[in-house]
């Protein structure tokens, strides 16, 4: 912001003096910026302090007993989950944006639609998505309570992401690289796969970051698609619980508390991760 | 052949593309074919307006639920959205770029933390907290309330702070011209040229508030009863959906279909006004 009216420490207790409401307001947001900051402060130093001290070799071991509830398959089961629905919604959700950018007329009602319904998908809570998987995945198409179930409820939910965040990318790179490459004599086609991709593809990675973030946070969506059996898949159709959900019914259950806040370390120090990895990505795009 | 290929491939990211509708399309279908059935079976009004909800008397009445959801979200509309557009409107007009490059990230995390993480802090320290300042055993509408007040920060924050930066830099400056402090004029003036952008923003919120549910479920008591006051649990439809799903069979299987028909009606409307927000703020 350009600094118009600069004023040193004294001026401005002079403009306070005689408006006080100023004063007050000027109060009011930074108080509330301090409550937020501290908000988010408190969560995690909360938890770390709590669960590090909790956070022994035992929890990773490879099997899971009621004994020793290990993290170790609900890891193994995040990671497939992740991989799964990143296998179908990245592919989907970069030809879908490719399409509204590179291919779509303005105004079509088609495209129209796509954006309707990818702004609603954007907006439905998980446990709706969960409720969806339950009827389809897992009753109509049949798969059960499975991994499969699960990765494919948590793909829908994440084509949204990943499509905005694709577009976006996409709508970034400037047009004199298209014009280039078309007067280079390449096709369409060409251009977009050579061309304008690999420019967008710190955004796209960011925006495909950001949803792994959400695979490994969600709990609604997974409590009844991918079930919740502690132990490591003996293939797609069967049941497996993610870290969160590993996380969800360790509090529910109310026996192993010390065991809950050392994995909620564990989603938390995730999810810092994830976050500073997409913004790094993010900053690389805006910066050129 | 290679202008056949080329067109091979425009099929296919119009096939990819068309996915969202066909998703929509499959939600609505599914959600609305199991559920609406057991609704009539139960009497849409017996169902929406029954004030006991007892599925081992065949008794399914969600009103309990919808106003469970209903005070829960406007518990955490009052506490999250004055702080939420006071940090934006400090990252927005007043914060140091240093400051700033400390903010947003952090901002950011808190929407990135997992809500069963937020629901289990709730539980091991707003429930005790709540317990111990205002009486009652803790898990009540109130405390869901500060929790999702906190969750919802981030939505209030990150959509009012885009709308307040839209707002042209030259409404601020004459304020400034006219004689007003920095602080009047960023309030009286570039404030409310932003607001729609923050009201979509708050419906923004209500949405998310609405459609919680781990968090809920951890701090909220889940009583299937009508609310009986701030310090009292209460079930919201997203737990009702959650916690009986696991053993619910045949009618009451489908009365809990129903029950997210319900939320998932509500939420169509509050993203139709989202929409038409934004729509508004962008004219």
């Amino acid at each position: 912001m350009i600094q118009i009216n600069a004023q040193n420490i004294h001026q401005k207790l002079r403009t306070y003096k005689r408006s006080p409401l100023s004063l007050v307001l000027l109060l009011l947001v930074v108080s509330a910026t301090i409550i937020t900051v501290s908000v988010l402060l408190f969560i995690i130093g909360y938890i770390l302090v709590k669960g590090i001290p909790n956070i022994t070799t035992d929890l990773f071991a490879w099997k899971y007993t009621s004994e020793n509830v290990s993290l170790a398959p609900a890891i193994i089961n995040t990671l497939i989950i992740v991989i799964l629905a990143l296998l179908i919604a990245v592919p989907l959700g970069i030809f879908a944006a490719i399409y509204l950018v590179e291919y779509a007329k303005r105004g079509n009602k088609l495209v129209e639609m796509i954006r309707l319904t990818t702004e609603t998908l954007a907006g439905i809570p998980s446990i709706i998505y969960g409720l969806f998987g339950l009827l389809f995945f897992v009753t109509a198409m049949g798969w059960g309570f499975s991994i499969l179930a699960g990765a494919f409820t948590l793909a829908i939910m994440i084509l949204p992401v990943i499509m905005r965040t694709t577009e976006e990318a996409l709508k970034a790179v400037p047009d004199s690289y298209r014009e280039g490459s078309f007067a280079l004599g390449a096709n369409k086609l060409r251009t977009v796969f050579r061309i304008i991709l690999p420019s967008a593809m710190p955004g796209i990675l960011s925006g495909i970051i950001l949803s792994i973030g959400r695979i490994v946070g969600e709990t609604a969506a997974l409590l009844y698609t991918a079930g919740t059996v502690a132990e490591t898949p003996k293939n797609l159709f069967s049941s497996g619980r993610t870290l969160s959900v590993h996380m969800y019914v360790l509090s529910s259950e109310g026996l192993y508390v010390n065991q809950a806040y050392a994995t909620a370390v564990v989603l938390l120090v995730t999810v810092i991760i994830i976050n500073w990895l997409s913004n790094f990505l993010a900053k690389k795009i805006t910066k050129g | 052949m290679k202008k056949y290929k080329e067109k091979v491939m425009q099929m296919v990211f119009l096939i990819a593309a068309c996915t969202s509708i066909l998703a929509v399309a499959l939600i609505c279908v599914f959600l609305f074919a199991n559920g609406i059935p057991a609704m009539a079976e139960i009497g849409t009004l017996d169902f929406l307006l029954g004030k006991k909800w007892r599925p081992s008397n065949d008794i399914y009445g969600i009103l309990p639920m919808i106003l469970g959801s209903i005070y829960v979200t406007a518990g955490a509309i009052i506490i999250g959205v004055p702080i939420g557009i006071l940090t934006a409107v400090y990252m927005a007009k007043f914060c140091p770029k240093y400051i700033y490059r400390f903010l947003k990230p952090a901002v950011d995390l808190l929407a990135g933390i997992p809500s069963v993480v937020y629901g289990f802090f709730g539980l091991v320290v707003l429930v005790p907290l709540v317990r111990d300042t205002f009486g009652g055993d803790g898990s009540s509408i109130l405390t869901a309330s500060i929790l999702l007040g906190i969750m919802i920060l981030p939505t209030v924050i990150s959509v009012s702070e885009s709308a307040i930066r839209a707002v042209p830099e030259s409404y601020y400056q004459g304020g400034l011209a006219l004689g007003a402090t920095h602080e009047q004029s960023v309030f009286f003036i570039t404030l409310p040229a932003a607001i729609s952008g923050i009201m979509a923003g708050v419906v923004l919120a209500i949405g998310r508030a609405i459609g919680e549910t781990m968090a809920v479920i951890m701090v909220a008591g889940n009583q299937a009863r009508m609310p009986a006051g701030p310090l009292k649990g209460i079930r919201t439809l997203t737990a009702n959906i959650v916690i009986e799903m696991g053993y619910a069979a045949d009618l009451h299987r489908g009365a809990l279909i129903a029950t997210g028909v319900v939320l998932f009606v509500f939420i169509l409307i509050i993203n139709l006004s989202f929409s038409l927000l934004t729509r508004r703020a962008n004219r």
